[in-house]
This record gives C-alpha cells, sequence and structure tokens, in this order.
C-alpha cells in the first residue's frame, strides 16, 4: 500500500499502459518493437495482480505469486520470439513486418 | 494426502517420464542411429496411450489448482489418440526430410511438452495452473512450427504464430486480473462463488474470451489461422487444428459453465455472435483457397463456429454435444491432413488443382480423403452428420432457431467447396495426376485409424451416451 495513492490513480495508470500497449502492437512495423509493446502489456497485467492483491486482498498472496510466473513465461516467450526473430534476420536480412508477407488472404 | 494421491496426474507423470527418457536417448544415441528414436518414441507413447485407458480416479490436488473428473480423463485419452494418430502420420516425413538435420528428438520432446501443458490446462482448477498450463501448449509449439529452420515460410508462420498469441495472452491475463479483482481469487470454485454481475467482471470475462478466442481461431481473431496452417509442417499444422483447438474448446467450455455462471446472459450473447461470424467467415474465405492446407485451416474456423453452438446450450447435454463433436472433429480432420500429408512428402504438391484424377492412380488415398471431407461436411452415415446433428438439438433446446437455421445455411455452403476436391479426384481426367505411390506402413496405419475412427463413431452410438453418462456429473 502506498501512502497517498488510490487503487484508481494505480488501475487506470495500467489501463493506460495496457492501450499504449495494444496501440505499439498495432501500429509498428519493426517485428522488435512489436516484441517490446507485448512485453508493456504483459507488465500492466503484472502491476495489476501485485496492485489488486495490496489494496483489496491483503491477507492471501494470490496475484503476488501469479505476477512471479507471469514474469517467468513472460521471459521465456520472449527468448522464443528473439530466436524465431534472428532466424528470420538470418533468411531475409531484416527484421521488418513487411518482409513476412509472402502468405495472405 | 498421501503419495498415492499423485496417481491422479497419471497421465502428466507418464507424459514427463517419456519427455526425459527423449532428453536421454538424445544424448545417448550416435548421430546415425538417431532414426531408431523414431520407432522407439512411437512405442512409448502408444504404452503412455494404452495406460491412459485404465480406469482413473477423480480428485483434486495441490489444494485444488489441479482437478480430475471422468469427463476430463476421457478427453485426454481424445488428445492422446489424436497426437498418436499424428506421430504415426509424421513417421516417414520425419525419417526421409529431417533425419539429415539431425533433429529427430526434439520433434518430439517438443510435441510431448505441448501435450503435457494441454493436460494441465484442461486439468487446471484456478487460473495460474490454467495460465501455465496454456503457455506450456503453446511455446514447444511455436518452436515446432518454425521447424524447418531453413524455410522462410516456415520461419514467417512460426513469427506470425508467437506474436499473435503472446498478445492474445496477455489480453487474456488482463482480463483475468479484472476477474480476480472482483471474484476476489483465481480460484475457480471460490470465484464461482463470488462472482457478481458487475461491469468490470463483464471487462474481465470480454478480455478473457477474446484471448481465448485467438487459440480457438474465433472470428475476428482468426487472421494468423491460414497462414500459420500453411506456413508450418504438416504434422504440425493437424497438431494445431486438432489438439491445440480441441484443448482450447474444452478449456473455454468448462470455464465459462463453472467459473462464470454469474454472467450467463453475458457470455450467451457474446458466444451467440461469434459462432455466428465464425461460421460465416471459415466458409466464405474457404471457397477461394487453392492450397490444401489454407483450405483445411479455414474449414477448422468453420468448425469452430459449429462447436460454440454446443456450448450456448449451457448446460450438461451442451457439454456432451460438444465433446462428442471434438472426438468426430479430431478424426475426420486427422483423416484429411493425413492424405495431404502423404501425398505432400511423397510428391511435395499441395494444392487443390494437384489432386485431379487422384481416384484413377492412388484410390485408397482418394476413398479416405472423400471419408474425411464427407464427414467434415456432415453427410450420413458418417460421423460428422452425427456431431453436427446433436450439436443443432443442443442449440435447438434452448431455442436458438436461427441459430440453428444460420448453421444449415453455413453446411450447404460448406458442402460446395468440400466437393470441390472430390470433384477433381473422382470426377476429372488429368495426364499430369500424381503417379501411383505406396505409403509406408506407419501413415498407413495412421489413415487406417482415422478412417476406422470416423465409420465406428458413425455406426456406434453407445459412445454418444457413455459420454453423456460422464459429463452428466461436471456441472
Amino acid at each position: 500500500m502506498i501512502e497517498n495513492v488510490s487503487i484508481y490513480e494505480l488501475l487506470t495508470l495500467t489501463t493506460l499502459l495496457f492501450f499504449i500497449g495494444l496501440y505499439g502492437f498495432l501500429t509498428r512495423k519493426n517485428l522488435i518493437t512489436m516484441l517490446m509493446a507485448i512485453e508493456l502489456l504483459l507488465n500492466t497485467s503484472v502491476i495489476n495482480f501485485v496492485v489488486i492483491n495490496k489494496y483489496l486482498y491483503p491477507d492471501v498472496l494470490q496475484g503476488v505469486y501469479f505476477s512471479i510466473f507471469i514474469i517467468a513465461v513472460a521471459a521465456a516467450e520472449t527468448a522464443l520470439a528473439i530466436s524465431i526473430i534472428i532466424n528470420l534476420y538470418r533468411l531475409k536480412t531484416s527484421v521488418d513486418i513487411s518482409e513476412t508477407e509472402t502468405m495472405k488472404y | 494426502m498421501n503419495i498415492t494421491s499423485f496417481l491422479l496426474m497419471r497421465h502428466e507423470i507418464i507424459l514427463l517420464v517419456l519427455i526425459l527418457a527423449m532428453l536421454v536417448l538424445e544424448v545417448a544415441t550416435k548421430p546415425s542411429q538417431k532414426k531408431r528414436l523414431i520407432n522407439i518414441a512411437i512405442g512409448l507413447f502408444l504404452i503412455h496411450t494404452i495406460i491412459g485407458f485404465f480406469p482413473a480416479e477423480t480428485g483434486e490436488l495441490f489444494g485444488g489448482s489441479f482437478r480430475t473428473t471422468g469427463l476430463i480423463h476421457f478427453f485426454k485419452n481424445v488428445l492422446n489418440i489424436g497426437v498418436l494418430i499424428i506421430l504415426l502420420q509424421s513417421a516417414d516425413w520425419l525419417r526421409d526430410k529431417v533425419a539429415e538435420y539431425n533433429k529427430i528428438p526434439e520433434f518430439f520432446i517438443l510435441l510431448f511438452s505441448s501435450l503435457l501443458g494441454m493436460n494441465y490446462m484442461i486439468s487446471s482448477g484456478d487460473f495460474l495452473m490454467f495460465y501455465i498450463g496454456l503457455e506450456l501448449s503453446t511455446l514447444p509449439l511455436v518452436a515446432l512450427v518454425a521447424y524447418n529452420s531453413f524455410s522462410e515460410k516456415s520461419t514467417e508462420a512460426a513469427i506470425k504464430l508467437i506474436l499473435s498469441a503472446a498478445l492474445a495472452s496477455a489480453v487474456s491475463l488482463f482480463g483475468i486480473s479484472m476477474l480476480y479483482a472482483t471474484g476476489g481469487s483465481i480460484f475457480f470454485e471460490e470465484i464461482a462463488a463470488n462472482l457478481q454481475t458487475s461491469n468490470l467482471a463483464i471487462l474481465g470475462m470480454v478480455f478473457f474470451f477474446s484471448g481465448v478466442a485467438f487459440k480457438i481461431s474465433l472470428a475476428p481473431f482468426h487472421f494468423w489461422t491460414a497462414d500459420v496452417y500453411e506456413g508450418a509442417p504438416i504434422g504440425i499444422t493437424s497438431y494445431l487444428s486438432v489438439i491445440s483447438k480441441g484443448a482450447a474448446v474444452f478449456v473455454l467450455m468448462s470455464i465459462l459453465f463453472t467459473v462464470l455462471p454469474a454472467l450467463t446472459d453475458v457470455w450467451k450473447n457474446v458466444v451467440y455472435i461469434v459462432a455466428i461470424l465464425t461460421m460465416f467467415v471459415g466458409n466464405l474465405f474457404a471457397l477461394r483457397q487453392q492450397n490444401m492446407k489454407r483450405f483445411l485451416a479455414y474449414s477448422s474456423i468453420a468448425q469452430a463456429g459449429f462447436m460454440l453452438m454446443g456450448i450456448i446450450h449451457g448446460g450438461n447435454l451442451g457439454v456432451a454435444t460438444v465433446v462428442f463433436f471434438l472426438l468426430v472433429y479430431v478424426f475426420s480432420n486427422l483423416g484429411a491432413f493425413g492424405v495431404v500429408q502423404a501425398i505432400s512428402s511423397e510428391t511435395g504438391k499441395e494444392n487443390m488443382d494437384d489432386y485431379t484424377g487422384l481416384y484413377r492412380t492412388n484410390p485408397k488415398l482418394a476413398l479416405a480423403l472423400l471419408l474425411a471431407l464427407f464427414s467434415l461436411a456432415g453427410i450420413p452415415p458418417l460421423a460428422g452428420f452425427f456431431g453436427k446433428f446433436f450439436l443443432y438439438m443442443a442449440a435447438a433446446s434452448v431455442k436458438e432457431y436461427l441459430l440453428v437455421f444460420l448453421a444449415v445455411v453455413n453446411v450447404t455452403i460448406s458442402l460446395y467447396y468440400y466437393l470441390l476436391p472430390v470433384r477433381n479426384m473422382f470426377l476429372r481426367k488429368s495426364d499430369d495426376a500424381i503417379p501411383y505411390f505406396k505409403s509406408k506402413s506407419m501413415m498407413r496405419t495412421g489413415l487406417v485409424l482415422a478412417v476406422l475412427g470416423i465409420l465406428v463413431l458413425g455406426l456406434y452410438s453407445p459412445l454418444y451416451n457413455y459420454i453423456v453418462e460422464l459429463s452428466a456429473s461436471v456441472l
């Protein structure tokens, strides 16, 4: 619990961050930046879980340990995505989203 | 709680042992001997499948995080049979095409890990176990899609899958955090007891639903499907379309029914609209496909729309019809993908026009594909007809007549495109038809199993009664 900060302010912050991340994911043309946007999305959920746990249900630490698992899984996800992007770079020498358009419709 | 209660996780423990065994065997065998691992892995998995059929106890573990019921046990067996057929169908491809890159054990390790994740996902009793199971099933699958790392298509498919899957799980996590805020817990039972209709709960439900809808590739979250299916190796494509989709539908259904009964009125509307949209999008886009894998991708999107009809029922009958339809769908789709894989690994051809005159040169393959496509289209007396019929019955019993009508319209549309390859194979002649070839024994066994499933499920009704009995105790 932070002094003088209510849960509304914190949840507004995470919601804003969530939609900034979503906007970034939909508009960016570079695969690495899209990955960064996804990290932002996942981190909003992490903050959400911790904040809700601390402010609403401080007796049980369910939200906190959920957030630890999210961080671990997000790291694995990023590692896998980066390795695939590196493979794409080897094949096409570019990490631009326009390089991934051989299959469509 | 004593040590024997861990036997509730029998499927998972044996799978874990299989994964570890493959890791050890990978180190212990010489590169020139790696081909033998294919037979060993399939043999081990066959043993796992058979052990799965022994009767299981029901109960909970880890304070309710892991639970198993008769229906969950049955569904794990269905997934095992599906994976076994996929392994049989992929064996020749592994032996002929992959062996030179020395990557055979990885295929099995990743595939079994993904199946392990799905088992945990469908057994989950809280959102944490659900999330970990979901990720454990997705991440190895992405690696498998990128398996053919020298192919641009495979890499492109993998990048599309990982980005959409990561976005989907992020969105659904955001929804879960809202459900946690309103329900006060991450355990399914406690959420179900505490949850009341509020705006935050509805928002959480919608976010959660859209996250899972990505996995099932419901419209409007289906855009990755056709690209990923086309780029991935065919064995993985059939895994994606059958096992991954089936497990996700099962989990979505059980969470909607048991965790969110307070929001039934809301999620019924969501499912209703998404079902209609999915059926139409899948069927209309399938009309213009030439590549067989893309064609089957859109057909599987349309089939997912049909599955939602059973979910709209919202009761035990709905559960039974969806599970039966999934069972039918596993065999029909694996039959179709099996034939596509047999032809593709022999000749490299994947287009619908290449199938012209197939009946004259390879009558057995043509017949298998015919049965699979007829079953997908829902022509009696094949299994697909009864699967769809029971879904109509479930939707009609809650007076959703408009939905049933639209579904029948969609079946009519789908008949057109399911008959296109059939016309090419049977009615047309071609000078450069695919020449006769004899499939290897593993591929033949896989196809025979799938076709047997299609015929038996259509003609042998006690199985449906058995599923109805199992699902009576779920809710």
